[in-house]
């Protein structure tokens, strides 16, 4: 029980669909304090991401040997590193990386987990027990130790680390919407469909998934800061995204070696990654509060 | 759990035909000449249907086994062995340390529901949670290593339960533990909350026994089913978290040789290697299912 | 609706759409190490039962006694553990599904719980529309066409087609559901329990439409409920059913006349009637019902039977057979 609420972040499926039909939903989200942190964060996250070129004030990749390792000040405000770039600079774009690369990731995850899920849940039996299986394999290795391995065995890359993860993460995806499935199979309309001789197809996409997909949502919100944890920790390995792409991991890495010295490189990347996965986790719980109020439980 | 591991095998005998190209020239570099790569070839399997290949290795790993190393020619057992140690060492002390910080602070913030205890809790696991491993780690070795001086900067000591020992664990395992301890706070206030609100305890409460001693002695035992769940849940956790901060730390463990051997194109070291981290996280599972029974009378397993 | 009893001598029915014979269904116990079935829930264990064309069959019980299961095997929403179902003649127990498919054209079902059975995430037009989609070849305008001419015709307007199940009250619900199942024009309806889970208010104008809609269309339905007024409203004979076997079957006005199985007497008394009533009268069934995982020895009714006859209940079981005219009963009392 308590496992199955840990791996599917108290998500309650049936709360969440009776509540996702009535429209107050964004204003619960707004209600809660950290309903609020998390809409303003990430809305600036996004804001920050898509306008990139026009916030940041200098290119980031552009070396300045006249202008190296410099603390912060007015025209470098995060200072700048090695090779003269600005930081500042450097740690916009990253927000796109960071959320480009998370949602992509993401997105892979949702569809092998979804449909692995959804599979096993509607045909059960065999396939079922089959599909499960893999999911315990899957559990059984540490999931930075698989991705590391198969990102490391694809030769590096931002394709290997989309592939790695999106291997690691989709485990998650298929246990709760399975989970999901089998409560929404046990409805009437299901029944009433499959008297209509309606295709499983059909069935699954039309009268299943809708039914499942709220708590997708909520659990999709509260993965995303994770995976974008991963992506900065595959690229800190040199597994990831490489220099000199300004990516948050791969530049908190570059920085290593001067922190003594230079510790502002390595320090303003690390706190993007924090106020970025503080504001998912903040959006993704007030999601779920507001979806379900009556059945969540703070973890 | 037998058959889990088995699939794990399939999984990781499999990784190999992830690799593009020629594995044994991956590993080898463009310099090496063509007998040498064939050596390889043939010592991998490369050129073997995929089962024979997997029958192979399996038989070999069952036999302990796990071949030789492609770059330096060692025994990988050999190699694991040698830094199996300072993992187990590393994890253990880290999750030592998430349970010293989480339990009195998720009892405490469950008891005093809503003080300031409460809110700080959930603060200092927000704060935790957020934090990237490696950054923390490199904050940390910034400030207690380079400017106060108080910690040595990395490695790992050559004794063993000593004060040195000690210096040079303290920093990768605080930096992976309080991470963790981050969530598991949280997780013992929800579960005490939730057995402090059920009935027996309210009657013990209702017979007079003092509000402390109900506390520790009803509701801590129960309470702990939960917590047993989640270090199993945990150990995998804990596993991700101490192959980067090896990394950080230059701490001489297997996630160390993961990353270096990953790198390295060292394909029978990194099967070898995912193989045993695996092995932890299932005999860890196992040993979570078996003190249930202890916890709990009622759960048995026929 | 009823049109007389049309009973032969031997006590099957004459032109019957639907036959079954010997009708099981079994749902495995999974349990211990290794999830293997250790057990069965016999929900339908040995049902035997004909329904004349155009008629009702009303099949009453206890919750918990098969008789939901039954309906939904006799369409093939369970598969079969054992025995024969025919439709129109042809033994449809094994068909695959896609022959099946030329049969759900015209055997259809109606739920009990509305709001369960109408996908949340549809509009009613749309919920309508998905049989005719999936089990016609009629042109997108046909089908439109179809689900205005059914919404008037069940007593709600276009204005419903829109909305979404939940805004709609559960009467408006259910004839939802009964458009639904109409739209394809079957011939045989499973109506099970259409209105235990509506307000008694509008429970007999929903008997009423079903009835205006049998009439209308030739349907032959099986009513199922546990509420015998509600059967007797509707139905031309009544099945009644106990732990997944059938306990007596007759005609509606001979069932109520004189009832012959102890249970379907026990049933009957405990249906309110006009008029002054002696408490003396009433039969109380005692205990509750035995578990369908391990059903009583002998006559399954033995434990509560107020008319025990000895070892002989608790030994053998009775044999369901003709007692009288198209009755059939399964009680040693009869032998």
């Amino acid at each position: 029980m308590l496992r199955e609420r840990i791996r599917t972040a108290g998500i309650n499926l049936k709360g969440t669909l009776r509540a996702i039909r009535d429209s107050k939903v964004p204003a619960r989200v707004v209600q809660s304090n950290a309903g609020l942190l998390g809409v303003a964060l990430t809305g600036t996250l996004i804001l920050v991401a898509v306008f990139a070129p026009e916030v940041a004030p200098h290119d980031p990749i552009a070396q300045n040997y006249d202008a190296t390792n410099q603390p912060p000040s007015l025209e470098h405000p995060f200072g700048t590193d090695r090779f003269g770039r600005d930081v500042f600079s450097r740690v916009i774009h990253g927000t796109r990386w960071a959320l480009g690369l998370g949602i992509s990731i993401l997105v892979f995850q949702i569809l092998l987990g979804v449909t692995l899920g959804l599979v096993a849940g509607y045909y059960g039996g065999l396939v079922e027990a089959a599909i499960m299986r893999l999911v315990d394999v899957m559990l059984a290795i540490p999931g930075i130790v698989l991705a590391l391995a198969i990102a490391g065995m694809m030769g590096g890359g931002i394709f290997p680390l989309v592939v790695a993860l999106a291997a690691v993460g989709w485990r998650g995806f298929a246990r709760l919407v399975r989970g999901d499935v089998k409560s929404v199979m046990e409805d009437e309309y299901i029944e009433a469909a499959e008297a209509a001789a309606v295709s499983d197809v059909r069935i699954m996409l039309r009268h299943v998934l809708p039914n499942a997909s709220a708590s997708i949502i909520v659990y999709a919100t509260l993965t995303l800061p994770a995976v974008i944890l991963q992506v900065a920790a595959l690229s800190f390995l040199g597994m990831g995204v490489n220099p000199p792409t300004p990516e948050w991991g791969a530049i908190i890495e570059a920085g290593r070696d001067q922190l003594q010295t230079e510790w502002w490189i390595s320090t303003f990347p690390g706190l993007a990654i924090m106020i970025t996965v503080i504001g998912f986790n903040a959006l993704g719980d007030a999601l779920r509060d507001a979806l379900d109020p009556k059945q969540s439980r703070p973890l | 759990m037998i058959p889990v591991l088995f699939g794990v095998t399939v999984i990781i005998s499999s990784l190999i035909y992830l690799a593009p190209g020629d594995p044994a020239r991956a590993a080898l570099g463009n310099q090496a000449d063509a007998e040498a790569i064939q050596e390889v070839r043939a010592d991998l399997g490369v050129d073997d249907p995929i089962y024979v290949r997997y029958v192979d290795w399996l038989t070999d790993v069952l036999q302990g086994d796990m071949g030789t190393s492609i770059v330096t020619g060692e025994p990988v057992s050999a190699m694991i062995a040698e830094r199996l140690p300072a993992t187990l060492e590393l994890s253990i002390v880290a999750m030592l340390i998430t349970f010293i910080i989480a339990l009195p602070l998720g009892v405490a913030a469950a008891v005093r529901q809503y003080s300031w205890l409460d809110t700080g809790s959930m603060i200092f696991a927000i704060f935790w949670l957020s934090m990237p491993s490696f950054w923390l780690g490199l904050i940390l070795i910034f400030l207690f290593a380079v400017q106060w001086q108080i910690f040595p900067i990395s490695g790992r000591a050559d004794s063993f339960l000593t004060l040195e020992w000690l210096s040079y664990l303290a920093l990768p395992a605080f930096a992976i533990g309080a991470r963790r301890a981050g969530l598991l706070t949280r997780l013992m206030r929800s579960s005490m909350l939730e057995i402090i609100n059920e009935d027996y305890i309210r009657t013990a409460k209702g017979k007079g026994i003092g509000s402390q001693a109900v506390v520790y002695t009803h509701a801590m035992k129960n309470a702990m089913i939960p917590v047993v769940t989640l270090v199993g849940l945990q150990v995998p956790l804990i596993i991700s978290g101490s192959v980067i901060i090896e990394i950080v730390f230059a701490w001489p463990g297997l996630g160390r040789l993961l990353v270096d051997s990953v790198l390295r194109r060292d394909y029978p070291v990194v099967q070898a290697i995912v193989l045993v981290y695996s092995c932890l996280v299932l005999v860890a599972n196992l040993a979570v299912d078996v003190s249930y029974t202890y916890l709990d009378p009622r759960i048995t397993y026929d | 609706m009823k049109r007389g009893t049309e009973s032969v001598a031997d006590g099957t029915v004459a032109d019957p759409i639907l036959e079954v014979e010997g009708l099981r269904k079994y749902f495995p116990i999974q349990g211990g190490i290794l999830n293997r079935t250790v057990g069965n829930v016999k929900a339908v264990d040995g049902v035997s039962f004909e329904i004349g064309d155009g008629k009702t069959l009303g099949l009453v019980g206890e919750s918990g006694c098969g008789k939901s299961t039954l309906g939904r095997t006799v369409l093939r929403l369970h598969e079969p553990t054992g025995g024969r179902i025919r439709y129109r003649g042809t033994d449809i127990t094994d068909a695959s599904k896609a022959e099946l498919k030329r049969y759900r054209r015209e055997m259809q079902v109606i739920f009990q719980d509305p709001a369960s059975s109408l996908n949340p995430r549809l509009s009613v037009g749309k919920i309508i529309r998905e049989p005719m989609h999936s089990l016609t070849d009629w042109s997108r305008e046909k089908r439109h066409a179809r689900t205005v001419e059914l919404v008037e015709e069940v007593g709600l307007g276009t204005e419903h087609l829109g909305r979404a199940p939940h805004e709609l009250s559960g009467g408006q619900q259910q004839r939802v559901g009964i458009a639904r199942a109409l739209s394809i024009n079957p011939r045989f309806v499973v109506a099970d329990e259409p209105t235990s889970a509506l307000d008694v208010s509008v429970q007999a104008s929903i008997l009423n439409l079903l009835n205006d809609l049998q009439a209308e269309y030739d349907l032959t339905f099986l009513l199922i409920s546990h509420d015998l007024s509600v059967v007797r409203h509707s139905a031309d004979r009544i099945a009644v059913m106990y732990l997944g076997k059938l306990a007596e079957v007759a005609p509606t006005d001979r069932l109520f006349e004189s009832p012959k199985h102890p249970y379907t007497k026990a049933l009957l008394s405990s249906v309110p009637r006009a008029g002054p009533e002696r408490m003396e009268d009433r039969i109380l069934l005692e205990g509750s019902v035995p578990s369908p995982e391990n059903p009583p020895s002998g006559c399954r009714f033995h434990p509560r039977c107020q008319e025990y006859i000895g070892p002989v209940c608790e030994e053998d079981e009775p044999v369901f057979e003709e007692v009288a005219d198209g009755h059939r009963c399964a009680c040693h009392h009869y032998e």
